[in-house]
């Protein structure tokens, strides 16, 4: 009866910590949701969608997303411009090349790269990538979305390599049979046979590791500047929506003004960002896994 | 000596190591030109790994060793000169569970034309077609040779398989059991095919199955634990085998 009744309680223990686990989602999506809600009374959302300006900390105070998303996106944009291509080289290299000993070295190793502490990274870009770049690009600003972009992709790449990696693994071997079997080489088998049928894995390790860039904060808050400015320009001053949510937080403006709360409006476009694309590569995966059973 | 261009692959002395295991006991074997061998004996005699040393395939296995001489046409195969993916353009390999692409029935079939370099549509179309064709699958797919190939029944898929290799137009065709996943409809019209096929290909094929080992081939070799006891003609072996394995071997005493 004992034993049971310590089976019980274990039982709720556990239910109990998935149920926290949802409640605080339902919790942040509750206040994002009303405190936006809130803004969105004052400032209308065709102003918040439309305006090509975001100066709500100036006297003459405009509420166009657009230049913070377009921050983002630049941002985001050139770090998987860096990060798929190296990720997806060292992933056919390690699962098609590489000798098995020298890939269980490698892989914790380039894992690092996601343990490095983001700040560490911001600051490499800043005062490393930065003065660097300066030497090749004479007209570039100090803060600009080159360097944090660069610097982000780098950061990302594990989350490419990993994933892709795993995807190309998952390939059945008998594929890779085929493929030899009929004369061709590696570099054949590799990108005729292999990629192409762990495609869907891999558009998930990219769409995971666009989300995280979109996500990322302190790399875009340190190196990137703090200019909201609708550009495609990658050499100049840019904000994030991160790094302009960062900079609100961080304390000058005061507790329930229309300033504060558009933080909350910022936040939950980018959660809308964020949770679609996750949605996509949910879906995708549940697609593939269909695929191969 | 003239009998030597009657040959097409050769085994001199051959010995296969895995690791601690020594897999293949000194094999010497001539395969005949335009015939069909079949290699038979119990599970884990050798007969699988003899076949993949005529591709190389036993290369990407880590512990693998071989020592001695494996002769097509009279060039040494494990001559450090010779490109094991041309040499696989010559030998043709289908395997135990049909293994197509995850692509459609045509880019399945020309995908050993298309690695080549060749993009003339013309000329991959007629291949393709006569590929299809000698595989007696194309007036099942004709009209959908752009549907996937793995939405095709397990015999069809075998026989893309197959039209997969002959489309490069190799010289041997090594088939690995290629009827041990299909069900006596499909296996049937496989080994039909493989009694057409000789007209223009060696085939060398593994089976465990006596029956179909008699009903394609026109010579067999019978190998137990690494050695091979016994290569004649068919019926020599299925009639009056001259050891006493293989007799035990084919009257189901063993193995």
């Amino acid at each position: 009866m004992k034993k049971r009744r310590l089976e019980y309680f274990i039982e709720l223990i556990l239910k109990a910590c998935a149920v926290v686990t949802i409640l605080t989602t339902i919790g942040i999506i509750w206040v994002l949701l009303s405190e936006s809600l809130t803004f969105f009374k004052e400032v209308s959302i065709k102003d918040f969608l439309t305006d090509t300006e975001w100066t709500p900390l100036f006297a003459k105070k405009h509420f166009g997303i657009l230049p913070l998303i377009s921050g983002t996106l630049l941002t985001t944009f050139i770090a998987v411009c860096v990060a798929l291509p190296l990720g997806l080289v060292i992933a056919i290299y390690l699962s098609q090349y590489a000798p098995k000993r020298f890939r269980k070295i490698i892989k914790p190793l380039l894992e690092v790269l996601a343990a490095v502490p983001t700040v560490v990274y911001g600051f490499f870009a800043l005062m490393v990538v930065t003065p660097f770049l300066q030497n090749l690009i004479p007209n570039m600003a100090g803060f600009n979305a080159l360097s944090a972009g660069i610097v982000m992709g780098i950061m990302i790449i594990p989350f490419v390599s990993s994933l892709s990696e795993d995807a190309l693994q998952a390939v059945p071997k008998s594929l890779k049979n085929a493929a030899y079997g009929l004369g061709s080489t590696r570099f054949q088998t590799s990108f005729r046979v292999m990629v192409p049928a762990a495609s869907s894995g891999i558009i998930v390790s990219v769409i995971l590791a666009f989300s995280r860039a979109i996500g990322e904060t302190m790399i875009v808050a340190i190196a990137a500047g703090q200019q909201p400015r609708l550009t495609a320009n990658p050499l100049v001053p840019i904000e994030t929506i991160t790094a302009y949510i960062v900079q609100v937080a961080k304390g000058d403006v005061p507790h329930g003004t229309l300033e504060y709360r558009t933080i909350f409006a910022a936040g939950i476009t980018l959660f809308v960002f964020t949770f679609i694309l996750n949605n996509i590569s949910f879906w995708i995966r549940k697609k593939y896994r269909e695929q191969y059973d | 000596m003239t009998n030597e261009l009657n040959y097409i692959l050769e085994s001199k002395n051959v010995n296969v190591y895995y690791g601690e295991l020594h897999a293949l006991k000194d094999i010497n074997l001539k395969i005949q030109k335009n015939s069909v061998t079949a290699l038979i004996g119990p599970s884990g005699c050798g007969k699988s790994t003899f076949l993949r040393v005529f591709n190389r395939m036993n290369d990407y296995i880590d512990s693998f060793k071989i020592e001695g001489d494996v002769f097509m046409e009279g060039q040494n195969i494990y001559d450090k000169k010779v490109r094991v993916d041309e040499l696989r353009k010559n030998i043709g390999m289908v395997f135990q569970k049909p293994n197509p692409f995850p692509k459609s029935i045509y880019e399945n079939v020309a995908y050993g034309l298309k690695i080549q370099g060749i993009k003339d549509k013309e000329f991959l179309m007629d291949r393709v077609e006569n590929s299809l064709k000698q595989a007696a699958l194309w007036d099942e797919v004709k009209d959908d040779l752009k549907k996937s190939a793995l939405a095709l029944s397990g015999g069809q898929q075998q026989r893309i398989c197959i039209a997969r290799a002959l489309a490069v137009e190799p010289n041997v065709l090594l088939m690995d059991e290629p009827t041990s996943a299909l069900d006596p409809i499909s296996t049937a019209k496989v080994e039909e095919l493989i009694n057409e096929l000789k007209e223009k290909y060696t085939i060398v094929i593994v089976t465990h199955n006596m029956q179909q080992a008699s009903r394609v081939s026109d010579n067999t070799a019978f190998f137990y634990m690494g050695d091979l006891i016994e290569h004649a003609k068919t019926e020599d072996i299925f009639r009056n085998p001259k050891k006493e394995r293989t007799q035990n071997y084919i009257t189901g005493r063993f193995g």
